[in-house]
């Protein structure tokens, strides 16, 4: 699978697409291990046309999944206890 | 307190006034950005390329020019096997279009009220947000000491050696820093390999004098620079990264 390992940054503008706020300075909580950070520091799988995944840089859980297809997005926040914007 | 504005960020149209060559591998594409609103040092945009067939492929690029500049700088280093990259680098020409949006991205920024003593760690064209730091604490006349080590694999493959060179020497609070990791020029006195603990521990000042940090670059040099930052005693709410894959551009 051709994937794009990039961080928090760059998808800020992709996962802008679905949050109005300002992703890169909002801090998470994963809901894996607990550990909290900046999603801009977290690290992000971009698998290319199907969709971007941001996981916790301690514990590789997926934070957050987002798949687009024909203009329409599906998010998945299971892997994230709490977001706080910054 | 004021409310954070959500704002939603649209796909514009953006001409190239000049595209200029950096180094063999790197060019910068100056542009034209109707209603530009501005940006901090750090942040970049995301660029989009459609193919007649309309399939899109889209990237981020760091912005290289100064707040205060007129015109919106991107520097783009050339990947051979890139999507989008050798279009930027190889094809693009004054005058043509180009869709972005932006400017994005709140946590690697940096203006000069933020102070510093500031440290700026880069490998490659990783050094482009850094330079977009570096010129707007020029063009402020900021006197925040500020202290840039750039790792790059051959003296040809600086980008901004220039620039860099002249405004050390009229600003005796910027030093910068090189590095050179594959082949050197003859009689080089400089550094010659990856940055490690133990350069950033002569260049970098000590835990002390909180330097904040800025570090940008492939992801393995961020990775080293950033454990070997907090392993010296720096504070690592105080180191601020970013980092590109190996692949992809």
């Amino acid at each position: 699978m051709d994937e794009l390992r990039l961080d928090g940054n760059a998808a800020a503008g992709t996962l802008g697409e679905v949050f109005s706020f300002e992703v890169s300075t909002t801090e998470y909580a994963c809901g894996g291990c607990g550990s909290t950070g900046r999603l801009g520091g977290a690290m992000v799988y971009e698998v290319r046309e199907l969709g971007t995944i941001v996981r916790c840089p301690s514990c590789d859980n997926a934070l957050i999944r987002l798949a687009h297809h024909r203009g329409r997005y599906l998010v998945d926040l299971r892997g994230t206890r709490y977001l706080t914007t910054g | 307190m004021v409310a954070v504005r959500p704002r939603r960020l649209a796909w514009r149209l953006a001409e190239v006034v000049e595209v200029v060559p950096e180094t063999p591998r790197t060019k910068s594409l100056v542009l034209e950005v109707p209603g530009w609103e501005g940006h901090k040092a750090g942040q970049h945009v995301d660029v989009r390329l459609t193919a007649e067939d309309g399939y899109q492929a889209q990237r981020s690029y760091s912005i290289a020019s100064a707040p205060e500049d007129e015109r919106l700088v991107l520097t783009v280093d050339r990947l051979d096997d890139g999507e989008v990259s050798p279009y930027l680098t190889d094809v693009l020409m004054a005058g043509d279009k180009l869709e972005l949006r932006g400017p994005i991205g709140g946590y690697f920024t940096w203006e000069a009220k933020d102070g510093g003593p500031l440290l700026l760690v880069g490998g490659g064209s990783g050094v482009v947000p850094l330079m977009a730091m570096i010129r707007h604490r020029a063009v402020v006349s900021s006197g925040v000491p500020a202290r840039l080590l750039y790792s790059s694999r051959s003296y040809e493959e600086i980008i901004y050696r220039k620039e860099l060179e002249n405004l050390a020497a009229r600003d005796s609070l910027l030093e910068v820093i090189h590095t050179l990791t594959r082949s050197r020029p003859e009689g080089w006195s400089g550094y010659d390999r990856r940055i490690d603990a133990d350069m950033l521990a002569e260049v970098a000042w000590p835990p002390d004098k909180s330097p904040l940090a800025f570090v940008c670059g492939p992801t393995p040099l961020v990775e080293a620079v950033a454990t070997a930052l907090v392993g010296l005693g720096h504070d690592p709410a105080r180191v601020k990264t970013e980092r590109f894959g190996a692949t992809g551009g």
